[in-house]
């Protein structure tokens, strides 16, 4: 029987419904997880290590087999029609699995083939994305002797040669310095602005999930807990901590009126601002009391306090999804 | 994948297996090179003149197709069982998986890269023979058949053994307890008339033999066994072996969780 033909403007980029995983040993990496992710979004999942992640795209690449549910990308099911599906699909995985021993150009026009694209095709697709990524100088090199930051690059770069619609990255930027990381984010974000290019990613830097995704959801204990916009989720936050480095150390921590205040280190106070209060009353009163402040930051990433108050605290009312905005 | 599209794929695999065992020709091409070349001077040239004929033919002609078979059979085989598994200990087997090529494509490219090697060793044991005797073919497409159908098998054979395989060790103990013992005990230094009648009987049952002794009479024009049985042995067991390899990667045996 033929399939119905998938209608591309209307189908969301990734549709996961009901997937489970037990692996071998009975341990259930995954317990009914739906998810839709919308075409040409930049979607972060995001969850702490064992959560289900790793499963969850390993599922949609097929290197992990699933127990039950439903996957299917641009509306393409891939029980139904694998092949066609894994046109769609460009994967950057969390480690690095291309042969270390191979050149640069070799890997990524090997790759081009695996898809059916000829290498007189897949030369000059080479030279863009490796030019972009500034691995073309290396293009003769052997993979091994690539720095970490390269090798992450030569993945983006080997997962793009087919022009994707959809890429999934798996922490790409672990262990990556920052200016290289954020250059990587500026490709990102130009591949998803500029192509369209629909991007799954995650991520244990939530100031990276935070800057470049709009969309997010969290996954712990193998279920979606939270499925929402970066901006509602940072809305909801009711309370930040800032960190007060001070110009000396203090005898006793000191009283102001309606905040929670704690010394953190001798001479350094922690406060936590909760919503509606203002930060020119610690400074007020502060002052009043003779401490001087020299430097101010928050203790933490706005979404790393949520996250964390959220991994730790589940919610008992079963799962909670909302619609992407 | 339409058929130019599978194609390209299939090529792709078999092109990138051809760079890999020429990228480390010290470790593939040279070492059965020099091995057969000792074969040649110590058994057929020294020990063989001492010995005399062997189904009327000089001792250094009888063994030359027995060791370009036994070169054919070991490269074949080690060649996938190798590649395979160094691709799946790097990880870099995900390449091929999250790919659209069909796992038939994947098995076809590995044996083909297999076979390339075996044959390319073959060929090079062929005129490393050159210089030891003058090499004349009684049976050329038999021979020739008899050949690639013997590399196909065991390149498959050597995919299994990939797919099975956890660990290093695991890719070298067939071809050192299984295929080596046997190929010895193949007829390859010897004609099985030789041999008393119950270890005759227990010959028969050893694969090698067969296609030792098809492939000596592709060259020789003489053999213990008639040449058909072999190429019907091989045409079997390659189907069933390729069955088996094709279903356990289709169901990700031993590559995915």
């Amino acid at each position: 029987m033929a399939e119905p033909a998938p209608s591309p403007e209307s189908s969301p980029a990734l549709s996961i419904r009901g997937l489970t995983k037990v692996y071998g040993n009975g341990f259930h990496a995954l317990k009914g997880v739906d998810l839709d992710v919308e075409q040409g979004d930049f979607f972060a999942l995001l969850g702490p290590n064992g959560a289900g992640k790793s499963t969850t795209l390993g599922v949609v690449c097929s290197l992990v087999q699933k127990t039950a549910g439903q996957v299917s990308l641009f509306g393409i099911d891939i029980d139904r029609d694998f092949a066609r599906a894994k046109y769609q699909l460009g994967v950057v995985p969390q480690e690095f699995n291309f042969n270390q021993f191979e050149r640069v150009i070799d890997i990524v026009i090997a790759q081009a083939g695996y898809y059916g694209m000829p290498r007189r095709e897949a030369l000059p697709r080479a030279e863009k994305l490796l030019s972009d990524l500034g691995l073309w100088e290396k293009r003769y090199g052997s993979a091994r002797k690539l720095s970490g930051g390269m090798k992450r690059r030569l993945m983006i770069a080997r997962a793009l040669m087919h022009r994707p619609k959809l890429l999934i990255l798996d922490e790409p930027t672990a262990g990556v310095d920052i200016e290289l990381r954020r250059s990587m984010w500026e490709y990102m974000r130009r591949i998803n602005r500029e192509e369209g290019t629909t991007i799954i990613l995650t991520t244990h830097y939530l100031e990276e999930a935070e800057s470049l995704c709009r969309n997010i959801a969290i996954i712990n204990h193998g279920d979606i807990i939270r499925n929402t916009s970066v901006r509602s989720l940072l809305a909801e936050l009711d309370a930040e901590t800032f960190l007060l480095d001070l110009t000396r150390p203090l005898d006793a921590v000191p009283h102001i009126d309606g905040f929670e205040v704690y010394q953190s280190e001798p001479a350094q106070l922690a406060v936590v601002i909760r919503r509606g209060q203002r930060l020119n009353s610690i400074f007020e009163a502060l002052s009043r009391q003779g401490i001087e402040v020299t430097s101010m930051r928050n203790r933490a990433n706005r979404l790393e306090e949520m996250f964390v108050s959220m991994v730790n605290d589940p919610p008992t009312q079963g799962r909670q999804q909302e619609e992407s905005a | 994948m339409n058929a130019t599209q599978t194609l390209v794929a299939l090529w792709t695999l078999v092109i990138k297996e051809i760079k890999r065992f020429t990228r480390i020709w010290p470790q593939t091409l040279l070492p059965p090179s020099i091995t057969m070349a000792m074969y040649f001077i110590i058994f057929g040239n020294l020990i063989g003149s001492r010995i005399g004929t062997m189904d009327d033919f000089s001792y250094m002609d009888f063994i030359v197709p027995g060791l370009i078979m036994m070169a054919v059979i070991t490269n074949s085989y080690s060649n996938v069982a190798s590649s395979f598994f160094s691709n799946k200990f790097q990880r870099s087997v995900e390449e091929m998986m999250v790919s659209p090529m069909p796992s038939w494509v994947i098995l076809s490219g590995f044996v083909l890269g297999g076979m390339a090697r075996g044959l390319g060793v073959g060929a090079i044991v062929t005129v490393v023979s050159l210089f030891f005797t003058q090499l004349t073919v009684a049976h050329p497409l038999l021979t020739l058949l008899v050949v690639i159908l013997t590399s196909a098998l065991f390149s498959v054979g050597g995919f299994i053994n990939a797919l099975l395989a956890n660990k290093f060790d695991d890719v070298s103990i067939v071809p050192t307890f299984v295929l080596t013992p046997l190929t010895y005990l193949g007829g390859v230094f010897y004609s099985i008339s030789l041999l008393p009648d119950f270890w005759q009987g227990v010959s028969m049952l050893n694969p090698i033999l067969y296609m030792v002794n098809a492939f000596r009479f592709g060259i020789l024009g003489v053999s213990d066994i008639p040449a058909v049985w072999a190429l019907t042995a091989s045409l079997a067991f390659i189907t069933v072996l390729y069955t088996i390899a094709l279903i356990m990667l289709e169901r990700g045996y031993g590559i995915r969780s």
